[in-house]
């Protein structure tokens, strides 16, 4: 079903960059201003934890010129052959606004058990001084609740393949929505370490271990629920693009 | 598909020879076959079966008609790097013409009004890449001022499994895909202790807060660098009788590689470059930019074999090749040398944005010091004490063609006389050296995260053209604010190289602009039309640094409006 889905947002994605206009064909001898496609398999993992495993998956596609295009976002969670325990997509129109950024606005939809929730994007994705990965986004919900979300990444290289990658990632809500069970303040993090083996530049295999954690009101709700506020996984997966 | 490619060849062969005394006709034919270089089977672009297509003998006066045949399934070209002609027959498509259609011929029809070692080179996607190149030799109406016994061709280039679209894709996707010397937590270590904690963290923290890398010296790796076609291995040789004057006529026809060149044991003596005469001058080693040529003249006294040899300035290997006697000897092959880094002198300040330029580490050492005294003390750099200014300082000199502490500056192996750009002074001054008209500031720039290169910010897609008026100099000051070299190109005229040599100044077809240095050229507007003005670096002309020159007509006042 996520198969289907990505491919049919690629689909709509590429209709959508044409639609901007930005393609010339007129010039067809030089390639400066053509539409490039990328499609980023961040993280497709197995996260192993008390109880079930998990099925995780973190990915982008772009299409777009040099200075703009459109980009779709996916990223959430699965039981091992159960239901997607939580599933985030966003479509953003996006735009480089410096050497190393680009700024992104648009939609973005949670599929999740229980009730749904469409928000607004705004956001900036890049590389940070110091070769941060780093992507940054400010959600407004269909119910007026605003949140924030940082995530970065780190590549430390221990020989010109083998990879250490340090990642973080932060959650803030300014306000409550007790339905999906947020509470405002600080409301989650995760921080994972992960060995990468560059196989290719374009297939990566990798271990770590990842940990969630969630904070304030947030966790209370989750307790509430019976959930556990904190959870610490090995994971294995693999990354790859093209 | 054999057979045709057979009759081709005799096709070419045959009318390789001029008929008429002053008026040749030259066939070629663009072809896709499997060639095996790196022990693979990859599909290449040939030309009348070869790779490097035959070399163009020419004629200074004589008319030539060049019929290209292209049996490729995709639009080709040829152009004739460093003729003047018309601009319709120099070959860009979109530019000069439509380009040659699948199946078509294209006859390009030019007088020849000048002499000396060129090349031409399909102009449509990455052909040039994959195999569509070759040498031009163009014989003196008259007498040369320097005898030669014997002379070759020496074409260097660098071949690749991938195809041009591959690469290009996967820069764009990836700017550091092909850079596998990037730098490692145990690199980081070791300068630990060697500079010590604060001198290596605060190294690291100055790259990391540009990010940038100071090995970021060639976009693409993974090249086999070859010398008339042949790879290191395969040693393309050349026969010699000893005592005799050889000329080599070095032509880089490579896509991505820049080469240092040297033959140990033999002095070389520069004679041409771009194929002008230049005042002789003798090395031990010279650096050859994309696109450059440069005609040397040596003579082995000794009854040897000595080696060719051309290091990629990226240090990623080489291409070898050999003088020899006899067939099947073989010299010594050199050790390669370990890569060269880029230092905080080889970024411009427009590149640092608003970086703390006095809180850099590689600068510290340099605080108040005058780069010209620095410059002067390269003599002394045996001593112990200046040990550690010289490796700060890199190596470039006064008159260098680096910035003052870059560390690109190349050294001549042996110690002794590498050539630089002021060492090149025209045979014969130049008849119409004057002040130039205007200037015209073109600054070299690009995204190097993003994979996107353009001249004075703006690519090639998104710029006007570049306008001249028939019958001014202009004088182009290139401003490099980038961290890599750039060999730019023009078409159709010559640029004069402004070395401070006045009106011996050298015309040269393309001109290396290193990292945040100022090179100027004088270009005498003598050919109407539309030209191409590019970075000779395949994926940066590819990636948008580029421009239409267009010259035009001098509009004559009269009085009587
Ligand atoms: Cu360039």
């Amino acid at each position: 079903m996520t198969v289907k889905k990505t491919a049919c947002a690629s689909a709509l994605l590429l209709g959508a960059t044409l639609a901007l206009g930005v393609s010339s064909l007129a010039s067809a001898e030089m390639k400066d201003d053509s539409i490039m496609t990328k499609f980023m398999l961040d993280r497709f993992e197995v996260r192993h934890q008390d109880g079930d495993d998990l099925l995780s998956w973190e990915a982008q596609i772009n299409a777009r010129t040099d200075y703009q295009g459109m980009a779709f976002k996916t990223s959430g969670e699965r039981l091992n052959n159960g239901p997607a325990e939580s599933a985030e997509h966003q479509l953003l129109y996006q735009r480089l606004v410096s050497d190393f950024f680009d700024a992104q606005f648009g939609i973005r939809y949670d599929n999740q058990p229980g009730p749904s929730r469409t928000y607004a994007v705004a956001g900036l994705q890049g590389l940070a001084p110091y070769w941060f990965e780093v992507d940054a986004n400010l959600f407004l919900s269909d119910e007026g609740d605003a949140s924030a979300r940082i995530e970065a990444e780190y590549d430390l290289l221990l020989t010109q393949k083998l990879v250490l990658q340090p990642s973080a990632e932060i959650t803030v809500a300014f306000s409550d929505d007790e339905e999906i069970g947020v509470g405002s303040g600080l409301s989650s993090a995760e921080v994972g370490i992960r060995l990468r083996y560059e196989l290719s530049r374009k297939f990566v295999p990798y271990v770590g271990i990842n940990w969630e954690k969630s904070f304030g009101d947030t966790a209370d709700f989750a307790r509430a629920e019976g959930e556990d506020t904190e959870v610490g996984s090995l994971v294995i997966g693999v990354s790859a693009w093209f | 598909m054999r057979f045709r490619m057979m009759q081709g060849l005799i096709l070419a062969i045959a009318s390789l020879a001029p008929i008429g005394a002053m008026a040749g006709t030259y066939d070629l034919v663009i072809d896709e076959q499997i060639v095996n270089i790196t022990g693979k089977d990859k599909k290449a672009m040939t030309i009348n079966g070869q790779l490097p297509g035959p070399t163009l003998r020419f004629k200074e006066g004589e008319d030539v008609t060049i019929n290209v045949t292209n049996r490729l399934d995709v639009d080709s070209s040829i152009h004739w790097h460093g003729i003047l002609l018309p601009y319709q027959m120099d070959g860009v498509p979109g530019i000069s013409f439509d380009g040659i259609k699948p199946g078509e011929t294209f006859s390009y029809q030019f007088p020849i009004k000048q002499s000396g070692t060129y090349w031409y080179h399909s102009h449509s996607g990455f052909q040039e890449q994959e195999g569509v190149f070759g040498s031009i030799v163009i014989e003196a109406e008259k007498r040369e001022p320097f005898k030669v016994d014997r002379e070759y061709v020496v074409m260097l280039s660098d071949w690749s499994d991938e195809t041009g679209d591959q690469i290009f894709a996967n820069l764009k996707a990836q700017s550091d895909y092909y850079n596998y010397s990037q730098q490692t937590a145990g690199d980081f270590f070791d300068d630990v202790k060697t500079k010590g904690w604060s001198a290596a963290f605060k190294d690291r923290l100055s790259w990391g807060s540009m990010r940038m890398m100071p090995t970021d010296i060639a976009d693409v790796s993974g090249y086999t660098f070859l010398m008339n076609g042949k790879a290191p291995e395969t040693n393309w040789t050349a026969l010699f009788e000893k005592g005799e004057r050889i000329r080599l006529r070095f032509i880089n026809g490579s896509a991505m590689s820049y080469f240092d060149v040297r033959i140990p044991g033999l002095e070389m003596t520069v004679v041409q470059s771009d194929g002008n005469n230049v005042q002789p001058v003798t090395v031990d080693e010279f650096r050859i930019a994309v696109a450059e040529t440069y005609d040397v003249i040596v003579r082995p006294r000794e009854d040897k074999a000595f080696t060719i040899f051309a290091e990629s300035v990226s240090r990623t290997g080489y291409a070898r090749g050999t003088l020899a006697p006899r067939e099947g000897m073989a010299a010594e092959v050199p050790e390669q040398r370990d890569s060269q880094l880029l230092t905080m002198s080889d970024m411009s300040m427009a590149s640092m944005g608003g970086m703390d330029h006095s809180s850099m580490a590689g600068m510290e050492n340099m605080k108040g010091m005058d780069h010209s005294k620095m410059a002067g003390m390269e003599g002394m750099a045996g001593m112990e004490a200046m040990d550690h200014s010289k490796m700060m300082m890199g190596a470039s000199s006064a008159n260098s063609d680096y910035a003052p502490g870059s560390g690109l500056a190349p050294e001549a192996a042996n110690g002794g006389k590498f050539l630089v750009y002021a060492d090149l002074k025209a045979q014969t001054p130049f008849a119409d050296y004057r002040e130039p008209d205007r200037e015209i500031e073109l600054r070299l720039t690009g995204n190097m995260e993003r994979y996107f290169w353009s001249i004075n910010g703006i690519k090639y897609s998104d710029a006007e053209p570049v306008r001249l008026k028939m019958g001014e100099r202009v004088r182009i000051k290139f401003v490099n604010d980038t961290m890599m070299m750039h060999p730019m190109h023009l078409h159709g005229m010559w640029m004069q190289l402004d070395k401070g040599n006045g009106r011996f100044n050298p015309l040269k077809h393309t001109v290396n602009v290193a990292p945040n240095t100022t090179l100027t050229v004088d270009v005498p507007v003598d050919a109407l039309g539309q030209w191409a003005f590019h970075c000779h670096l395949m994926y940066h002309m590819a990636a948008g640094m580029f421009r239409k020159v267009i010259v035009e007509e001098a509009v004559v006042q009269t009085a009587a409006q």
